[in-house]
């Protein structure tokens, strides 16, 4: 009983059925799942899913932040280190650079949400190559640390110079102007709830896109080893690349929709917590696995939120769960399909 | 930007960079030990440092008994306290790397399982010990009594030369020298290194793996642990998150000299206390640690494995 548990891969379980099933029960699946995620901001108030409600922060809120934020990030953050192998410990720096420049450009220059979204991802994209270019030379763990101090760095410089407004930051960030009648205000929040879910499915596409492709297909190789990668012919550092500057995307899209949601944001929310935490998740969930990600960041935001009344405790649990999940489960709740799982050279 | 003070205080700078430098070195070389064997980042060694620091200001205020306004005291009595001080932070720190090792790491490592997840674990750990810290010291800085009294030898060359300063570096230099002659010279330290240049190799000569681990856990924790008695020393308070910055710096300084290797955190260490010094003198201390990252890319582009690099095949495994 205890064995089969533990050999039981829910990952391979999902993808046999999933495989067993047409075009149109899979559709139907997919949007079955759309709705319910659609009616979530709802669950708190109705009967036996009322429990799920958050004893002091507001619901509708959590749901955008931590929890939609998070899902999303982690899904950034998974392109670079589940797909691609590489450990960045300063992936909050994106965010930050995409919270900026939301920020700056709208109560400095009047601009809206929805021109900055572009311009602050590419801003994310544009210093993901910066750091990427020299960082990417380097394997391994130097990597994480030159990101660990580039995300540092962006935090120190925000705190420091005046135009990002020190320590106090910048505060009266407008909401985004509504689009087709959709309201995003302080009391329409469910409609920040549906715009992240929005986000975080184009960004699943455009990952399984990706996947199948060919830079799905080098990540692969690159993980698995890059000696061995290069030497087929792969062009290492330029997919390395791409794959940080994408996971840098999302990263910047998801900190200008976090900025224009909560219309004041300083240097303190951008610390290296955030960085661990999102790391947290993807691992917790199943390195590598979309939906592990998206289950794990959804579990690992929610429930700091959810065990609140704790208090001064809550953060000691969290460390309680992340040691005794990883000890239970150490791939994560859902790991990445059997056949992309490769012992990793001199990990033991 | 002033570089008026490089020349006008240059030994002084020159005396808190290397005695800070020696307190980095030593916690570095709780991650580069760790790494040399395990090759993973031992991301709960903050922690020990932060643990090391309440056993100090613990042993010297509910154990010997002194207060914040005890007068600091002479001759026999106070070698005394400093020693126990050293030596219990050591120890306990020594057996908190030790609790680390058997929570976050050993469990998984039994299951073959993949980097990130001891990474994740060690960071529960971490978060653990923080936050139970923190609960019980309700989240205050503390401060410790100051028993030593910090007389000056005097002036040399224009600089305050302190007995703490003098602490600082004699003590960290004799634990480097020990260090080094068991590493190389006795059969344990052997073991490590034969361990760090092949696991399986090692494991066919007949040496347990399990117990190499631990004994670099062991000594990881004690150089973190007399870390701790210097800066409470030197510093004379701590809080429950003294140690996120120190780990920080210290696992910088392990990159910067190499990490893997002990000539590596010492150098790197020293670098990394003197850039501190003098980058908070000329350019202002909000501007330290972005000066200290970007010296530490750019001798990371030139010499992609640190000063004092491991050879190339190791680190490509």
């Amino acid at each position: 009983m205890m064995n089969t548990l533990k050999n039981f891969n829910l990952r391979d379980q999902g993808a046999k059925i999933w495989a067993g099933w047409n075009r149109s029960s899979r559709v139907v699946f997919v949007l079955f799942i759309v709705a319910m995620v659609g009616l979530l901001p709802f669950a708190s108030s109705f009967g036996p899913t009322s429990f799920l409600n958050t004893p002091i922060s507001s619901y509708i809120d959590v749901l955008v932040f931590p929890v939609g934020m998070f899902v999303l990030m982690a899904l950034g953050l998974n392109i670079v280190v589940g797909k691609s192998g590489l450990l960045d410990l300063g992936y909050v720096a994106f965010f930050a650079i995409g919270a900026y420049s939301q920020a700056i450009l709208s109560t400095l220059y009047g601009w809206n949400t929805w021109t900055v979204l572009p311009f602050g991802i590419g801003l994310a994209m544009v210093s993901g190559v910066i750091l990427g270019l020299p960082a990417l030379r380097l394997r391994g763990d130097y990597l994480a640390i030159i990101t660990l101090g580039f995300g540092e760095i962006v935090r120190i410089v925000a705190l420091n110079i005046s135009v990002t407004g020190g320590p106090n930051g910048i505060p009266g960030i407008p909401n985004p102007p509504s689009v087709l009648g959709v309201k995003f205000d302080l009391e329409h929040t469910r409609n920040f709830f549906y715009l992240v879910v929005l986000l975080i499915l184009l960004t699943v596409w455009m990952i399984r896109r990706f996947t199948i492709r060919r830079p799905g297909r080098a990540w692969e190789a690159i993980r698995q080893d890059e000696d061995v990668a290069a030497l087929m012919g792969v062009n290492t550092l330029v997919y390395k690349l791409w794959s940080f500057v994408i996971g840098a995307a999302v990263g910047g899209a998801a900190g200008v929709i976090y900025a224009s949601k909560v219309m004041v944001i300083s240097p303190d929310m951008f610390k290296f917590e955030v960085s661990i935490l999102i790391l947290a998740c993807v691992v917790f969930g199943g390195l590598g696995n979309i939906w592990g990600v998206i289950l794990g960041a959804a579990m690992l935001a929610y429930i700091p939120e959810r065990i609140r009344f704790l208090t001064e405790a809550r953060q000691l649990v969290f460390g309680l769960v992340l040691i005794l999940m990883m000890n239970l489960r150490p791939d994560g709740l859902l790991p990445r399909k059997k056949r992309e799982k490769i012992t990793e050279k001199g990990a033991k | 930007m002033n570089f008026s003070v490089i020349s006008t205080q240059f030994p002084s700078l020159l005396l808190q960079g290397l005695a800070l430098g020696l307190i980095y070195a030593l916690v570095s070389l709780g991650y580069t030990m760790v790494y040399g064997v395990l090759r993973l980042i031992n991301f709960a060694n903050s922690e020990v440092f932060m643990i090391g620091t309440f056993t100090t200001l613990y042993i010297q205020t509910n154990f010997l008994g002194y207060t914040n306004l005890s007068q600091p005291i002479h001759g026999a009595k106070l070698w005394y306290s400093l020693l126990l001080s050293l030596v219990g932070s050591m120890v306990v720190s020594a057996l908190v790397a030790v609790i680390v090792e058997l929570v976050a790491y050993r469990r998984l490592r039994a299951k073959g399982a993949n980097r990130l997840a001891s990474l994740i674990s060690a960071i529960g750990v971490s978060i653990v010990l923080l936050e139970g810290m923190g609960i019980l010291t309700g989240s205050r800085p503390k401060s410790a009594p100051r028993l030593l009294e910090k007389w000056s030898f005097g002036e040399v060359a224009g600089a305050n030369f302190r007995i703490d300063t003098l602490l600082t570096i004699v003590i960290p230099i004799v634990i480097f020298v020990i260090l080094t002659r068991f590493v190389t010279q006795t059969r344990l330290g052997k073991s490590i290194r034969a361990v760090s240049m092949s696991e399986e190799n090692s494991k066919l000569m007949g040496i347990n793996i399990n117990k190499v681990i631990t004994l670099t856990f062991i000594i990881g924790g004690l150089t973190t642990g007399a870390a701790s008695f210097l800066f409470m020393t030197v510093y004379e308070n701590t809080a429950f998150n003294v140690g996120f910055n120190m780990g920080i710096a210290a696992f910088t300084a392990a990159v910067l000299g190499g990490i893997g290797n002990l000539k590596g955190a010492f150098y790197g260490g020293i670098a990394l206390g003197l850039m501190e010094q003098f980058a908070s003198a000329v350019i202002g201390s909000e501007w330290k640690a972005v000066t200290v990252f970007v010296v530490l890319v750019t001798v990371l582009l030139f010499k992609p494995n640190g000063l004092f690099g491991e050879a190339v095949q190791q680190t490509r495994t």
